[in-house]
């Protein structure tokens, strides 16, 4: 309706002050070529910076390509082969899968439980916000390096704390379980309360009168969360664990800084070594740019697939 | 509903965000003594070295150029993911030209897309443009985002009425001043939030500056990096680092936590 309104404003107002034609052909253009600029310079800087160097990405796992060599030499799929049979490969998508899942698991059921407790009736409602908040600011680099400190082997309070109450000191570093434990500590510790921020609001969009209704009928608090507001969340959680996959997979930092002086990181045995760190160190420190495309290249398939998974089990409609 | 809660649960999440705070404590805790202390008994009470370890920090790594690096870099990336995130968002939620669906939808198709792993090509490039080791190679990788774009593009759908589009076209405007004197107004809520999270990621980026920048010009993650990477661990002298890094972001958090809270909250549900 209100096209065809302006349509006949636009009318009167040529009729009492006529526009030059020109002028009117520069506005036609306008409003056909504009619109095409103001979305082009995404569209050619993310081209640019983010598409097409994953997809050379592609390109370069097919040869055998060090650092400075002069001819790239194509071999193939043989950097494929390879990876495929590379056990360190294998161990570090282990390990990636072995902290998402330390560090997922316990993370959305606290993140629930706290996103239950900020739903109540609070006085200073947001200062509670902002506390459980906090850690999501701290820079990821000075938090592994405190953690690092919290869990050292020798002289870390962890152990100290845990000595208090007769348990033995372990090895947080050496041991495969225990490094693991450490590092999911470091992402549940950063990410527990951000997540408890987003199930907090979708606790709240919850409509009232559903409560209301089961609160007529009876059904207690405990019941009440169980068959009304868990069910409801169902969307909120898949996204936050789609979304804690795909930054899960590509961990980096945590197992690259945990040790300190710890060499190129990763552990002596591997045993925290991840993916994204392998294709690091491959590339940057092995040189061989080749091989550490074809690491990348399988992780970004891998994280595809979580990512149509969760198109697939969501399909959150766009307006 | 209207029921105050319990104690209980004041004092569980109390419990909770004390331990959220704890680490940056326990940073500043040991940055404040000496490492002879470090092995001796359990204290919460700070020592009073905490100036020496800084001025320390400042003598192993150019923390105040890293300092400066991390704000140029994290500034100018925020500047321009936010303009050009605005420009876009505006053209998908009010303007109709062919093609729009699907460049939209190409939009939402890349926000899962893990760009970070294309990282080889990047330096390669890098390497022939000659920027390797300089804050151009930090800074252009990371001028535009997927998510920036859907962000705006969601918000400014509700923020502006069509009419209001249509007002100003009848007026005579063009469509930039449109954008200029209608969009970038009503924008400006989700643009500060946007801002304030492009800033906060870009500022703690570290795997791609890591591989880029070298020692003599590092960002802050970087140069704390460099800081624990010493054959032998000072932890006082490192964790000195970390919460001198610390400190601008805690300031940041205290200026604009209310924002960012609101900003998580709804991005919970527009997302």
């Amino acid at each position: 309706m209100t096209a065809t309104l302006s349509k006949v404003d636009r009318g009167r107002v040529q009729e009492t002050r006529p526009r030059p034609p020109r002028r009117y052909r520069l506005s036609n253009l306008d409003t056909k070529v504009s619109p095409y600029l103001f979305v082009a310079p995404f569209f050619v800087l993310f081209g640019a910076i983010g598409l097409f160097p994953l997809l050379y990405t592609a390109y370069v796992s097919l040869f055998d390509w060090e650092v400075g060599a002069d001819e790239p030499l194509f071999i193939g799929l043989e950097n494929y082969r390879t990876l495929f049979e590379d056990d360190q490969f294998w161990n570090a998508l282990f390990n990636t899968f072995s902290i998402f899942l330390l560090s997922s698991a316990p993370q959305i059921v606290v993140a629930v439980v706290i996103a239950a407790l900020l739903n109540a009736n609070l006085r200073a409602r947001t200062g509670w916000r902002m506390g459980v908040l906090l850690p999501y600011v701290a820079s990821l680099v000075a938090l592994t390096i405190i953690f690092g400190n919290l869990f050292g082997p020798q002289y870390g309070l962890v152990n100290d704390v845990l000595g208090l109450v007769g348990i033995d000191p372990i090895d947080w570093q050496a041991s495969t379980f225990g490094s693991h434990v450490a590092i999911a500590s470091m992402v549940n510790w950063r990410w527990t309360g951000y997540n408890a921020l987003i199930i907090l609001a979708a606790m709240q969009a919850i409509p009232r009168d559903v409560y209301e209704a089961a609160l007529v009928d009876g059904a207690s608090a405990l019941r009440r969360f169980f068959s009304i507001t868990l069910p409801m969340l169902k969307p909120t959680l898949i996204f936050v664990v789609v979304t804690s996959t795909i930054g899960g997979l590509q961990i980096f930092t945590e197992p690259k800084l945990f040790e300190p002086s710890g060499g190129s990181g990763g552990g002596t045995e591997h045993q925290y070594q991840t993916v994204v760190l392998y294709l690091y160190q491959s590339a940057f420190q092995g040189l061989d740019l080749g091989y550490a495309s074809a690491i990348a290249w399988v992780l970004f398939m891998v994280v595809i697939a979580v990512a149509a998974l969760n198109f697939f089990l969501t399909r959150r409609a766009v307006r | 509903m209207t029921k105050r809660p319990s104690f209980a649960i004041y004092g569980i999440l109390a419990a909770f965000v004390l331990g959220s705070a704890f680490p940056f404590y326990w940073s500043f805790l040991v940055a404040s003594r000496d490492n002879s202390v470090l092995t001796g008994d359990f204290t919460l009470i700070p020592g009073g070295n905490f100036f020496s370890n800084a001025a320390r920090v400042f003598d192993t790594v150019p923390f105040w150029k890293a300092l400066g690096n991390s704000f140029l870099v994290s500034g100018t990336v925020t500047f321009s993911v936010v303009l050009l995130s605005t420009l876009a968002g505006f053209a998908f939620a009010k303007l109709r030209f062919r093609g729009r669906g699907v460049l939209f939808l190409f939009v939402v198709a890349t926000l899962a897309v893990p760009t970070q792993l294309g990282i080889i090509p990047l330096y390669m490039a890098m390497a022939e443009f000659g920027w390797a080791g300089e804050l151009e190679a930090v800074i252009v990788p990371n001028l535009v985002t997927a998510f920036g774009v859907f962000w705006m593009r969601q918000y400014l759908l509700d923020a502006i009425p069509d009419e209001l589009v249509e007002a100003a076209r009848m007026d005579g405007c063009s469509l930039w001043r449109a954008f200029w004197h209608v969009a970038l107004p009503a924008a400006r809520p989700a643009a500060a939030m946007l801002g304030v999270f492009t800033f906060m990621q870009s500022w703690n980026d570290f795997l791609w500056p890591l591989v880029v920048l070298n020692a003599d010009n590092p960002t802050l993650q970087v140069a704390l990096e460099k800081l624990q990477s010493g054959y032998y661990v000072d932890y006082s002298l490192v964790l000195a680092g970390t919460t001198l890094a610390t400190v601008p972001v805690l300031i940041v958090f205290l200026v604009l936590g209310r924002q960012i809270v609101a900003g998580v909250m709804q991005g919970a549900v527009k997302g």
